[in-house]
């Protein structure tokens, strides 16, 4: 199977999922097992990832897990589209999360976001291990390369 | 009246692992709000109050730099530098201290090995290793495989993850030279029959290194009743210090290995005509070694020396048993390493469940395990996993703490569900 412009633009997360939507239900989550639970079942929501794209050069190293992140710009938006996959549930989540920052804003748009900013808002680093947060800052380092390429 | 001075010097009776618990501070804390369930031991295990005391205790009354003797400073802290040599002399059992080298740790014991026997390999030479091993064991080889000419072939593991005595004895042959393996998996847990494969080795004038870094937090090797060549540990390991290993080996092939860093303290004369080296053990120790650290060490094993070995056994034993027995709770786990003679580690997958998630999981309730290769990545593939959940036990661990991680997988599984 391989990506068509379709998936990129049919990826809810960041479109019709938005920030807002995932911090009011953050804001209810009072201990680590509902807050884990959400994160789990936003990870189920990342749309399929292309067998075929589950390559070395879409491969983000620095995480525990196995990642892969490719992308597509829509020359007539203007924005830049991503899609996430890994094998870990919690990783996939905080894709998850990642994805209803920075999917689907114009590459500038995109690299003038705060992200640890809003991590820090999401109250994230608290909760994940440091070699967890490595593979965070992984992605979003891969994502933000992306962007800057694109808005060269 | 109590006698004072009878209690203080006896050793512990039994073993009372409450007590033990307070000589180790760092276990009573909380961690994310429960209380600290340390189950990473094979990573690095932690340090006893003793080991803390006598680092404190040697940078306040006795710093300064070893073997240059112009001051009472320098003789003390000469004094306990080598006086921790010896103490680590009686522990492996071996002959003399020119025998006991301090490295960095097991890895750089291995590398100065494989380095230090260089110069005896030629092209079509090999090394055997096995499936099982660290990759500190593995690498190291193939470096000097490459620059050689040599070999590495790995001796094959059984699906219950014990060492394939037939793949060993069916690669040994007249270009085997070294054999390199590791007494303790630490993924799998598997104490492997190193003492007959030293026999066989020797019989054919195979050189030997023992990897004894999961071996020691156990139980206490006997390098003359192995006959290996070379026996290696960390000391952060053994309850000891980061930053400080052993190497033993063999005074003779010492002797004729070319020395592995140049630099201070290794030298015997410097002149730009010819630099002569230093007598075992210095001519392996260049530059300022960590000091304290070896101090450190020293006061671990006499730690480790002061309890009752055999209930200490019988301890983890008990702690692996309980864990046996609570798998079954926990659907869809499954035990990677069933040798029959394992030392208290636990490697585990749970089907649907990534060992990361599993990781993260525990953390939030307290417990801390590692999950990943182990840096034991051909084994991982042997099993077909991109990696494993790993509790890994010491004397200093509950029957309740085994408990808890078992309530803490239930609980993931019931996230997940």
């Amino acid at each position: 199977m391989t990506a068509s412009e379709q998936d990129f633009l049919n990826n809810p997360l960041g479109t019709k999922t938005t920030l807002e939507d995932v911090m009011d239900a953050f804001e209810f989550l009072d201990d680590w097992e509902e807050r884990y639970a959400y994160i789990i079942d936003l990870g189920k929501q990342l749309p399929s990832f292309p067998d075929d794209a589950r390559i070395e050069e879409n491969y983000v190293h620095g995480c525990q897990s196995q990642v892969w992140l490719i992308h597509h710009y829509d020359e007539a938006s203007g924005k830049l589209y991503l899609l996430i996959d890994s094998d870990a549930m919690i990783v996939r989540g905080l894709a998850a999360i990642i994805l209803v920052a920075l999917n689907g804003k114009s590459p500038r748009d995109l690299l003038t976001t705060d992200i640890d900013e809003l991590f820090e808002r999401l109250d994230l680093f608290r909760h994940i291990s440091p070699t967890r947060g490595n593979g965070l800052r992984a992605m979003v380092g891969k994502i933000r390369d992306i962007a800057a390429a694109e808005a060269a | 009246m109590t006698d004072l001075s009878v209690a203080s010097t006896a050793r512990r009776p039994t073993f009372d692992v409450e007590a033990i618990r307070r000589d180790f501070p760092i276990l009573s804390q909380q961690v994310n709000g429960k209380p600290l369930v340390y189950l990473d031991n094979g990573a690095s295990a932690q340090k006893p109050e003793a080991v803390l005391n006598a680092m404190d205790r040697y940078y306040r009354e006795m710093h300064s730099n070893v073997h240059r003797g112009a001051h009472t400073l320098g003789d003390r802290a000469t004094a306990a530098f080598e006086g921790a040599r010896e103490t680590v002399r009686r522990f492996l059992n071996a002959e003399s201290t020119r025998e006991i080298i301090w490295t960095r740790g097991t890895t750089e014991a291995i590398n100065l090995v494989a380095n230090g026997l260089a110069t005896r390999l030629k092209p079509g030479d090999e090394i055997l290793v096995s499936h099982m091993e660290h990759h500190a064991n593995i690498v190291p080889w193939q470096m000097i495989a490459e620059r050689t000419g040599a070999r590495v072939l790995p001796i094959q593991v059984t699906p219950d993850g014990e060492l394939d005595l037939d793949s060993f004895h069916s690669l040994l042959n007249g270009r085997t030279r070294v054999l390199a393996l590791t007494h303790v998996s630490n993924v799998l847990g598997t104490v492997n029959p190193v003492a007959p494969l030293i026999e066989e080795a020797k019989k054919r004038g195979i050189l030997t290194l023992i990897d004894g870094a999961q071996a020691v937090p156990h139980f206490q090797p006997d390098v003359r009743a192995l006959d290996c060549d070379f026996y290696v540990f960390s000391s952060h390991k053994v309850f000891g210090p980061t930053g400080i290993g052993v190497l033993y080996g063999r005074a003779q092939l010492l002797e004729e290995m070319p020395p592995y860093q140049g630099g201070g303290e290794m030298i015997e004369r410097v002149s730009f005509e010819r630099t002569t080296w230093n007598v075992l053990p210095y001519k392996f120790e260049a530059g300022t070694p960590a000091i304290a650290e070896a101090v450190g060490l020293g006061a671990a094993l006499d730690y480790l020396n002061g309890l009752d070995r055999v209930a200490v056994e019988a301890a983890e034993s008990a702690l692996l048993a309980r864990a046996n027995d609570l798998v079954d709770s926990v659907p869809g786990m499954k035990i990677i390493g069933t040798a029959r003679e394992k030392v208290p580690v636990m490697s585990f997958k749970i089907e649907g469940l990534h060992p990361s998630d599993i990781g993260t999981l525990l953390d939030q309730q307290g417990i801390a395990i590692r999950t990943g290769h182990h840096c034991a990545m051909p084994l991982m593939d042997f099993y077909g996993v991109p990696g494993t959940a790993r509790a890994s036990f010491a004397f200093y661990n509950t029957l309740e703490e085994v408990d808890r991680l078992f309530t803490g997988l239930q609980k993931i599984q019931r996230l997940f569900a």
